[in-house]
């Protein structure tokens, strides 16, 4: 999971053109929410299943992974190190493919995107930095039989595709609706175990991540100007007509 | 001259427009080379070529309908690592990206998603990107190895520049892992006779006001007189009035069209983040405070069953 500025927020790039986390509150992605959901519904049909969240990301990343935990699932990992600041999709899969491999795992499960960097492209490095088959962007998710399932709307087709366990899965926002965590299950996840793990632990030096082991660099990042305010009217009966005369002029009609 | 690498998009040979699109963006950087993948190449070669592609690289094998992803990546990286490109070009869809990420990681390069814009630079490529909802413009560069593009449709006109291309077939050696996730069945997605949200330089959008799948008909007679592709909210589409395939958003199809018409929806972050770099956008709804408005070159408060009927007959009326 990802914890990430409030996309409703008004968000901004520090100096260096990394994200500004300072300047607005951040959250549990809600793009990670749903792979939450699923992660509980594999649980709860039958599966022998123990779910843990991993995030990487400051000490307030903690917030994400409690609110997964008060949805439901076992335990967490954080991994947390000033030198990962400024990675990469490639130094954040270094990172988190090393947590998972020291955890272990049978499926690992992601959001469709982070609603931040929005790339969508940690979980097909995840699963190529595991050798393992990236089961990616699924509108539904069935796991039976040692594989993992489901439709995927591609670039010019929709798919059923199939993999087999051990594998990275992302799903999409239309996988099903995330549940809100109840009273009983915000307090019960102030007791579930919550390991934080630094890069030492997990074998890596600051080299391999960060700026330093970043493959692109951001020139600039500069606030679009906003929009000019258009001509705003209340519609008298004519303003059809109006806008007609709007798209005559812009030539679209 | 540097080789470009742009992986074609296509079903069966239909190349599909963001490909002319990377093929134009390529000739920027230098010599475009198109990589395209399963059957239907004799159909593509005319196209490809009249659009600036000097070489076609073919890779015709049934690993690249049968699997997802993987097969596209042994592909790629492998006429990569013959070619020696100056950069390698993908459109910006989930397989477009995931071949992208895999690629990266394997030639040890760096990767740059949806760029809307690319210049050639002292050092390479230089990319344009919309972030935070397309409020903030990030350029950027790769700073390792061959740079891979991944770029949003609409980012260029496509512009003609005929050769007639060599076509050259590609053996590929399928890794273990290109069998990873087998394909049980793909079902392409209806052409119609409206444009493509993605390709389409105009396009229509209804929201929650629309109220009713059956109210859709009149956003598409709107469509149908503009020469428009048809949108919809995410609202519009968790209610099942229009198909999600059709949802403009952060989580939907990103457009950047000449012309955005925003009809019945109110303007939520996610929606904004996927239609924000519309050139031109009006929208109608009858919410005064809208934030819909507050990106609109032109907007109408007022009901959308008055004002769409209203401007149909007008465009009826202008063009008769």
């Amino acid at each position: 999971m990802k914890h990430v500025p409030d996309a409703t927020a008004d968000r901004t790039f520090t100096e260096d053109g990394t994200t500004d986390r300072d300047s607005v509150d951040s959250l549990l992605s809600e793009l990670d929410e749903y792979a939450v959901e699923q992660a509980l519904r594999i649980a709860e049909s039958g599966v022998d299943a123990e779910i843990s969240y991993l995030t990487i990301g400051p000490d307030d990343a903690r917030d994400a992974l409690r609110k997964a935990l008060a949805m439901g699932g076992d335990s967490a990992i954080h991994v947390s190190d000033e030198d990962i600041v400024g990675s990469d999709a490639f130094g954040t899969s270094l990172v988190l493919a090393r947590a998972i491999e020291r955890h272990g795992f049978d499926l690992v499960l992601c959001g469709m995107a982070s609603t931040d960097g929005t790339m969508g492209v940690v979980p097909a490095i995840l699963a190529e930095r595991l050798g393992v088959p990236a089961v990616t962007h699924l509108e539904d998710l069935a796991i039976e039989n040692g594989t993992a399932t489901g439709r995927r709307e591609g670039d010019g087709a929709t798919a059923r595709i199939q993999g087999a366990l051990p594998a990275v899965v992302s799903v999409t926002d239309r996988s099903g609706d995330a549940r809100y965590p109840s009273f009983k299950g915000i307090m019960a996840a102030k007791k579930k175990p919550l390991e934080t793990l630094d890069l030492a632990d997990l074998g890596l030096d600051a080299a391999q991540v960060g700026p330093a082991g970043a493959r692109s660099a951001v020139d600039a990042a500069t606030r679009r100007p906003a929009r000019t305010k258009g001509e705003i009217v209340t519609d008298d009966g004519t303003g059809g007509a109006g806008l007609a005369t709007f798209l005559t002029t812009k030539k679209f009609i | 001259m540097a080789e470009i690498l742009v992986l074609v998009d296509h079903t069966d040979g239909a190349v599909r427009k963001p490909t002319l699109e990377l093929l134009t963006l390529a000739r920027r950087l230098g010599e475009p080379s198109a990589v395209f993948l399963g059957p239907g190449v004799d159909a593509a070669t005319e196209a490809l070529g009249r659009y600036g592609a000097h070489r076609v690289y073919v890779v015709d094998a049934p690993e690249v309908d049968e699997y997802l992803v993987t097969p596209a990546v042994d592909a790629l990286t492998q006429i990569a690592e013959r070619t020696g490109p100056a950069a390698i070009l993908l459109p910006s869809g989930p397989d477009g990206k995931e071949i992208a990420a895999r690629v990266a990681l394997r030639l040890d390069s760096g990767l740059i998603t949806d760029a809307v814009d690319i210049q050639a630079g002292a050092d390479g490529p230089v990319t344009e990107q919309s972030a935070f909802a397309a409020t903030y413009q990030v350029t950027a560069h790769v700073t390792q190895g061959v740079p891979v593009i991944t770029v949003k449709p609409n980012a260029v006109a496509p512009e003609p520049a005929p050769v007639t291309p060599a076509v050259e077939k590609q053996d590929i050696d399928f890794g273990p892992a290109a069998a990873a996730v087998r394909v049980l069945s793909r079902t392409p997605r209806e052409r119609g006779d409206r444009p493509e949200l993605t390709e389409a330089d105009l396009v229509v959008s209804g929201g929650r006001g629309v109220n009713g799948a059956e109210n859709f008909a009149l956003i598409e007679r709107i469509a149908d007189l503009l020469g428009a592709a048809v949108g919809a909210s995410r609202a519009a589409v968790d209610a099942g009035w229009y198909p999600h395939s059709h949802q403009v958003g952060q989580t939907g199809t990103q457009v950047s069209p000449q012309l955005y018409l925003a009809a019945g929806i109110s303007g939520a972050i996610q929606h904004r983040a996927g239609m924000q770099t519309s050139k031109t956008i009006v929208a109608v709804n009858k919410d005064p405070d809208a934030p819909i408005f507050e990106l609109a070159d032109h907007g109408v408060v007022g009901d959308l069953f008055e004002v769409l009927p209203q401007l149909a007959d007008e465009i009826e009326r202008r063009r008769s």
